[in-house]
């Protein structure tokens, strides 16, 4: 059975190509995939994202739990409304899913989870619960459309009611406020400024073609994994996957070491393999001559082989870009190869991030 | 479903093939499949020059989505290629029948056209897929 989003009938009416997304019928564009990234990058773009995954955790134990379950530490979140990006580890070091926590308070938090991982995102969270007294409650009422792109806050505001604009008023990257019927976050998946916002079932083709008629382009699934890859973002289940280490998945940054006595699921495996300094790393790649760099393909250095997980054409840079794993003596500057339809093609090693903000950054 | 000139012939991988009436013959993929493709960033021509066999696999097309082999629908010689498609691949997505052809071929053996599909029969080779 094919799952569709609130948005569904929208999307058609906009002329959107839809394609099966892990049992989602979603668009995949609405005419032009490079088109709908350059609105993004220039100007406003939109996203359905009402497919993923909201869950929300209850409960006096909420945040022992969650900082068990997750890599980073929710006891960092102080700040009402403040989000954290980590990762969600089984017991042999692995990525079952990568995920958003917003804080409402120790007793109260919201997570955003991926859609393709959501039946075992759940089950996890059900198994891990034994003695903790926390619920867990899926949010499935809500769409969720994601407003990216320079204009993007502007034109939005046309939508807020006046409290709604005084609450979203110089709100810091990565928070999220609940006004009235929507939740808006100032989180994205594409590099730009912008928000996520959280809005009722009932509410949401409203709310979609208001954008739209404040100038807002929808943007399909095909601009948004270009958009997130120029932007360095992981992509669950290319990037990494339940075999993949946080530490060969550019995800260190979101392990909270400190302190030490956190037992988070998963903390044996990583120490042993940050000790030992044998994980691959996940880094850029850049081809600035013709073709495009794809997941998959073998990469070839001195130090051994690895893998592009996700590659594209950057539309914004005009050339192929990647992310690959590869032995970690592997250094930002080098050039190395990749096997390309049968010939070996020399790119440049990146950071794994290409363009924020509309400028090129490595 | 998707415009398919009467006027063309047509190969089951998505070629079309045009009888220019003087030996030669344009070739470029169908309306169908720059729209499976999405939009196209870079594609990669023969050499003119190039001796070619029917099903020879003699260009790339690279869209944001594939990479995408082109075969030879018929065999001869490359006499031409279009060279806008350097700075313009997106012409294969907008205009895929016209401005967006790939390359000319100087034919072999004129018969072999009659090994192509006509219109009706790429219609129902698509509707099969």
């Amino acid at each position: 059975m094919t799952n569709k989003t609130v948005l569904h009938a929208k999307h058609l009416a906009s002329g959107a190509k839809m394609v099966d997304f892990h049992g989602w019928e979603m668009p995949i564009n609405y005419g032009s995939q490079i088109e709908e990234h350059n609105a993004v990058r220039q100007n406003a773009g939109m996203f359905d994202v009402s497919h993923m995954t909201i869950v929300d955790l209850q409960g006096p134990d909420a945040k022992a739990f969650l900082r068990r379950l997750v890599i980073n530490d929710v006891a960092k979140l102080t700040v009402t409304g403040k989000a954290l990006y980590t990762g969600m580890l089984n017991e042999s070091g692995g990525v079952i899913d990568d995920l958003i926590i917003y804080f409402f308070s120790d007793t109260s938090y919201r997570l955003v989870v991926n859609s393709a991982t959501r039946e075992k995102d759940l089950a996890w969270m059900t198994q891990q619960l034994t003695g903790f007294d926390v619920t867990i409650t899926e949010r499935p009422e809500f769409g969720m459309i994601a407003v990216q792109g320079p204009e993007a806050k502007a034109k939005v505001a046309n939508l807020l009611t006046p409290a709604q604009i005084v609450a979203v008023e110089g709100m810091k990257p990565f928070f999220g406020v609940q006004v009235g019927d929507l939740f808006i976050a100032t989180t994205g998946y594409t590099g730009e400024d912008g928000y996520e916002i959280i809005v009722p079932d009932c509410a949401a083709e409203d709310f979609w073609q208001k954008l739209i008629d404040a100038g807002v382009a929808p943007c399909g699934l095909g601009a948004r994994d270009t958009l997130r890859l120029e932007a360095g973002m992981n992509l669950y289940g290319l990037d990494m996957d339940e075999t993949v280490s946080p530490l060969a998945a550019n995800m260190a940054w979101t392990i909270s070491w400190e302190p030490e006595d956190r037992k988070f699921i998963g903390r044996d495996v990583l120490t042993a393999q940050k000790s030992a300094g044998d994980q691959p790393k996940l880094v850029g790649l850049v081809l600035e001559e013709k073709g495009v760099l794809r997941s998959h393909q073998v990469v070839v250095t001195e130090f051994g082989k690895g893998e592009i997980t996700s590659g594209t054409f950057s539309p914004t840079l005009g050339h192929s870009v990647a992310l690959a794993r590869v032995p970690r003596s592997v250094k930002v500057g080098d050039t190395i190869e990749v096997e390309m339809r049968k010939k070996l093609v020399k790119v440049q090693v990146t950071k794994p991030s290409f363009v924020r903000n509309g400028k090129k950054v490595y | 479903m998707s415009n398919i000139p009467s006027e063309l012939k047509y190969a089951t991988s998505h070629e079309w093939v045009r009888n220019e009436g003087d030996g030669t013959v344009t070739v470029g993929i169908t309306e169908h499949a720059q729209d499976l493709l999405g939009d196209m960033v870079f594609v990669e021509l023969p050499d003119v020059g190039d001796e070619v066999s029917t099903g020879d696999d003699i260009c790339v097309a690279e869209s944001v989505k594939a990479a995408s082999d082109i075969y030879a629908p018929v065999s001869g010689e490359v006499v031409e290629v279009n060279e806008e498609l350097e700075d313009s691949p997106e012409l294969v997505n907008s205009d895929a029948f016209g401005d967006g052809w790939l390359f000319k071929l100087k034919l072999e053996d004129a018969g072999e056209l009659e090994n192509l599909l006509d219109a009706e029969g790429y219609k129902n080779s698509i509707d099969d897929e």
